[in-house]
Order: structure tokens, then sequence, then C-alpha cells
């Protein structure tokens, strides 16, 4: 029974890394209408970034945290101002392309300057004791991150209902021109929506680089994050955290149960796709995703 | 207070649809535009605002002045800035969100907190029927309180100028009667300036004082709201009233052409 919680346990907390990054996914596709398949290198570079301030330069961990977060904020900036300001009115799948080539230019950048070993937080960013919860011993990175998460994903939410910002973003989403009729600065709403991504993905490449250390495999966690984002409805921010729970959660049991039973290697990479079609035969909209509104 | 000097308006640098417009608004006064399906009408009130930018639109020749400043080129969010606002056509409220946060959109470029809050209860007194709703999604309301809602969500900047794209499209004639009159309370009371376009000929010419009327992307007739209404040629073509003062009517017009029958 134990085992199985645990798996329960580390399921949510990969989930909420999920959620976390699947936030920033959702935002972009939300305000701009642009699928990021960058995400996830955005997740790595933020990842290498914090590594290489905390293990090569010594820099102490909160200032090596608040830099990364400065840095991703400038990387978005200049993604979006070089890449994808071009690229405004051009159809929407020359602009995903454009993300795709992104993707591949920012890992090959990452490979150049720290190659392809796994590297480790050298000191870690949490204590590596354990604790212990209702019996069950959890590693204070688990309890770190999902904590960590969790408080990203309220504050987000409470920026998105209350904040000036926040609505207008709605409202650029919703139609770009009337949003520019009422005197919102329409791009500046795009490149905080990249900010924004950006920013969220390197906290979750820190997070999971703590847990699981840092390599070049850690870009595939944008593609991890697709099941999640779309099971939640692309643009929904509740669907986007819910999302990334449940295929975490969903991805650790497959492993655990099915790899035992029945020999299953790999299962785990796929259980959340096989879910994720499976729930978009039912609801084609994703859990929580937007139908359009239609008065009768 | 807003004058337009001969203005060329070209899309995607090949389609020109304003050949030379002028006109102008006197301050505190409803000024209407008034023309036919694709004379260039929505297209005039974009070049004022700056929303021609987004559609590949560009104002080629001739300027634009608002209180003595030129603002053709300039990026729409400095426009609202400047106190022109303009309601789009056909509604176009932000529907995945309340009402509230409708309005707020709109007083987005404003920073003071307490006129804000001021300006809302004055839309709601407004528009009551928006009070009762404004926790619901505006994507839920009906037509006209989605109107009232693009209006309320205009005043919501405190416009100096403020550009009515046909407000009364696709209302109950009812609602339309209701929405005009408080186009026109809010002329008087809170002074605003008004351009407004509209299809409704009848209804525009009561309300406004001063009327042009658009054909091809040229203002073929101006003059003074009264003036227009006693033109033969506004009646005939606009009003619908025949030479004999009685409203024309469909029985009336012959409803097909003859056509040759037989093959040559």
């Amino acid at each position: 029974m134990e085992f199985y919680i645990q798996l329960v346990i580390s399921g949510l907390v990969l989930g909420s890394i999920y959620a976390l990054v699947a936030l920033g996914l959702a935002i972009i596709f939300k305000s701009t209408s642009v699928v990021n398949f960058a995400q996830g290198e955005l997740l790595m570079f933020g990842a290498y970034f914090c590594f290489a301030m905390v293990v090569q330069y010594k820099v102490p961990w909160f200032w090596a945290f608040l830099l990364t977060l400065v840095f991703s904020v400038l990387l978005a900036l200049l993604v979006e101002r070089l890449v994808l300001r071009p690229m405004i009115g051009e159809p929407v799948i020359s602009i995903i392309m454009v993300t795709i080539g992104l993707s591949s230019v920012l890992r090959s950048i990452v490979t150049a300057v720290w190659g392809t070993q796994i590297q480790v937080y050298e000191p870690p960013l949490f204590p590596e004791t354990t604790v212990n919860v209702m019996g069950i011993p959890i590693s204070q990175v688990y309890l770190w991150s999902f904590g960590l998460s969790a408080v990203l994903l309220a504050l987000f939410g409470v920026f998105f209902k209350f904040s000036k910002a926040g609505v207008a973003m709605r409202a650029t989403a919703f139609s770009n021109q009337v949003a520019l009729s009422m005197g919102i600065p329409v791009k500046n709403i795009f490149a905080l929506a990249w900010c924004i991504a950006s920013v969220v993905s390197a906290i979750g490449g820190i997070l999971i680089g703590s847990i699981n250390g840092i390599n070049i495999q850690l870009g595939y966690f944008g593609l991890k994050v697709f099941p999640a984002v779309i099971l939640g409805g692309l643009d929904s921010i509740l669907g986007a955290a819910l999302g990334g729970l449940i295929v975490g959660v969903l991805e650790n049991l497959s492993d655990g149960v099915l790899k035992s039973a029945f020999g299953l290697q790999g299962i785990k990479e796929v259980a959340p796709f096989v879910f994720l079609v499976i729930i978009l035969m039912i609801k084609p909209y994703g859990l929580f995703g937007k139908k359009e509104i239609e008065r009768v | 207070m807003l004058t337009v000097n001969n203005i060329e308006v070209v899309y995607s640098d090949v389609i020109l649809v304003l050949k030379g417009l002028s006109l102008s608004c006197a301050e505190g006064k409803i000024t209407t535009l008034l023309g036919a399906n694709g004379a260039g009408k929505s297209t005039t009130l974009k070049a004022i605002s700056g929303l021609l930018k987004s559609e590949e639109g560009e104002v080629t020749e001739g300027t634009i002045e608002f209180m003595g400043q030129k603002i053709n080129g300039k990026d729409p969010e400095k426009i609202v800035r400047m106190g022109i606002f303009q309601v789009m056509e056909g509604r176009r409220v932000f529907e995945d969100l309340d009402v509230v946060e409708n309005l707020r959109c709109g007083a987005y470029t404003r920073s003071d907190r307490a006129g804000v809050k001021r300006d809302m209860d004055l839309v709601f007194d407004y528009f009551p029927r928006l009070k009762d709703r404004r926790h619901q999604l505006s994507g839920y309301l009906s037509g006209g309180e989605q109107q009232m809602l693009a209006i309320g969500r205009a005043l919501m900047a405190r416009p100096k100028l403020l550009l009515l794209d046909e407000p009364s499209l696709g209302l109950a004639p009812m609602l339309v009667k209701e929405i005009f009159r408080i186009i026109q309370k809010i002329n008087e009371e809170e002074k605003t300036t008004i351009l407004l376009v509209e299809q409704n000929a009848s209804l525009a010419l009561q309300v406004a004082t001063f009327g042009y009327i658009m054909e091809m992307g040229k203002v073929v007739l101006d003059g003074p709201c009264e003036k227009l209404r006693e033109n033969p040629d506004v009646r005939e073509f606009y009003l619908g009233i025949g030479e004999g003062g009685t409203k024309r009517s469909f029985k009336n017009a012959k409803h097909y052409k003859r056509r040759k029958r037989w093959l040559s």
C-alpha cells in the first residue's frame, strides 16, 4: 500500500511541475494563439543557466534563483522580439514551425555550452533529508516543489482574475483587434505572455533538475506537457493545473503498476498520450476547454 | 474638434477605399455619417481611431487632426489616450469576460481608481440592466445588452470623442430606440462629442445635428440634419419617402424585369 501512496505522491509532485509548465504553454496559446513547441527548451535553458550560476560560478542559491528568473525574462523578450514579432499576421502553421526551429536552436546552444552529460545541482536547492508525513517518508525536494508550484499556480489564478494586466491579457486572447480599440497595447501583452511562460518554465526546470538532475533530455519535458495542456483544454488555466496533476499521477502509477505486472517497459512515456486520446474522444474540447459561447 | 482633411485610404497597397474624404465634428455635438454598404463608413472610423493598421490599411493622403494635433499614423493606444474611443461594429464584447471585467478593459488607459469606480456606477446608472447582470459572462447577454455593454465600455475610457459604428445593428426596433435615447442622453449629460455611423438614416438624422452622406468613398452631400431631412434625394434614397410625401412601399415597386423568353 505504501508503495502506491509513494507513487501517487511522486506523481502529484511531478504533476504539479507539469502544471506549472503547462500554464506557460496555455498562457501563450491563450493570448497569442501560438502553440509553443519550444516550451521544453525554455525549461531546459532555465535549468542550465541556474546550474551555471550555482555550480560553475558558485553564486548562492537565492541570488542564482533570482538571476535565473531575470535571465528567463530577458530570453523571452529576445525571442518574442526577434523571432515572433516579425511573424505576427503570418499563418499559424508558419509560426508553429518557427517555434520548432527555435527549440532546435536552443537545444544546440545548450549542448554546445554545457555538453550532454547529466549534471546535478551542488549544493542542492533543498535539504536532502526526508520528512515523515503520516508515516510515509517523503523527501523535502518533493514537498518544496509541490508547495512552490501550488503557490505559483494560485498566484497566477489571482493575477488573471483580478489584476488589470491579467484581465487585459484575457481580453487580448479573445480578440486582438477589440483589445487594440480599448487602448490595450497588444504587443506588450504578447511580450508579457512570453515572459510569464519563460519564467514558469525556468522554475519548473530548476525543480525538476533538483529532483532528477539536469541533462539534455529535459527538453522533452515540453512534449510531456502537451497531454497535460490538451487534457485540460488548451486555453484554461485551471484545466492546465488539473491536467498536469492527472498526467503526473497517471505516468507514475502506470510505471509502477503496469511495468511490474506486465513487464511493459516504457509504458510511462506512452500512458499519458493513451489517456489523452481516450479523453479527447469523449470530450473534444478537453476537460475544461472553452466551447465557443453560443446564444440560443 | 476633429477634422478629417481629404484623406485617401488604401488597403493592402492596392484597394482604394476612401477617395478624398473630408469631414469635421463640432465639439459637444452629434455628427452622423450615412451611406450604403461598402461606402467606406467603417473605414473612415478606423482611419480616425488608428485601427486600420491591424487590417493592413493605410492613410496615404490627407490629414486627420484632433484638437489641433495630427493623429493619422499614430498607434491606436495613443489615440485612445488622447480621448478618441471607437465602439466597433457588431458589439464585439469580450465574451469570455464578465460584465465588470469588460468595463474594466474599457478603462485600461486610466489609472485613477476612484474615477474608474465612479464611472462604473455611472455606466450602471445609464444601463441598469447591466447592473443586474454584472457578474455574468458577457457572451450570454442578449444582443441589446451586449450593445449597451459596448457603449458602457467606451464610456469607461471617458472619451472626448466617441465613434459609434452602427449601434442599431441587429437589434429589435424598440431596443434601437432605447439605445438612441441613451446616446442622446450621454451627449447631453457628459458633453461627449459623438460621430455616429448608421444605416438607420431616419433615426440618425433625428438625433444628430450635422450629417454627411457618403457614396463610393467620398462625401457627396453634407449639411445640418434638418436640411438633409428636407432634401428630396435624401428623402427618396435614404428615408424611403416618395415625391408625394407618402412612404414608399415595396408593393408599388416592380419586382422583376421582363426577360426575353425566346431563343434567337
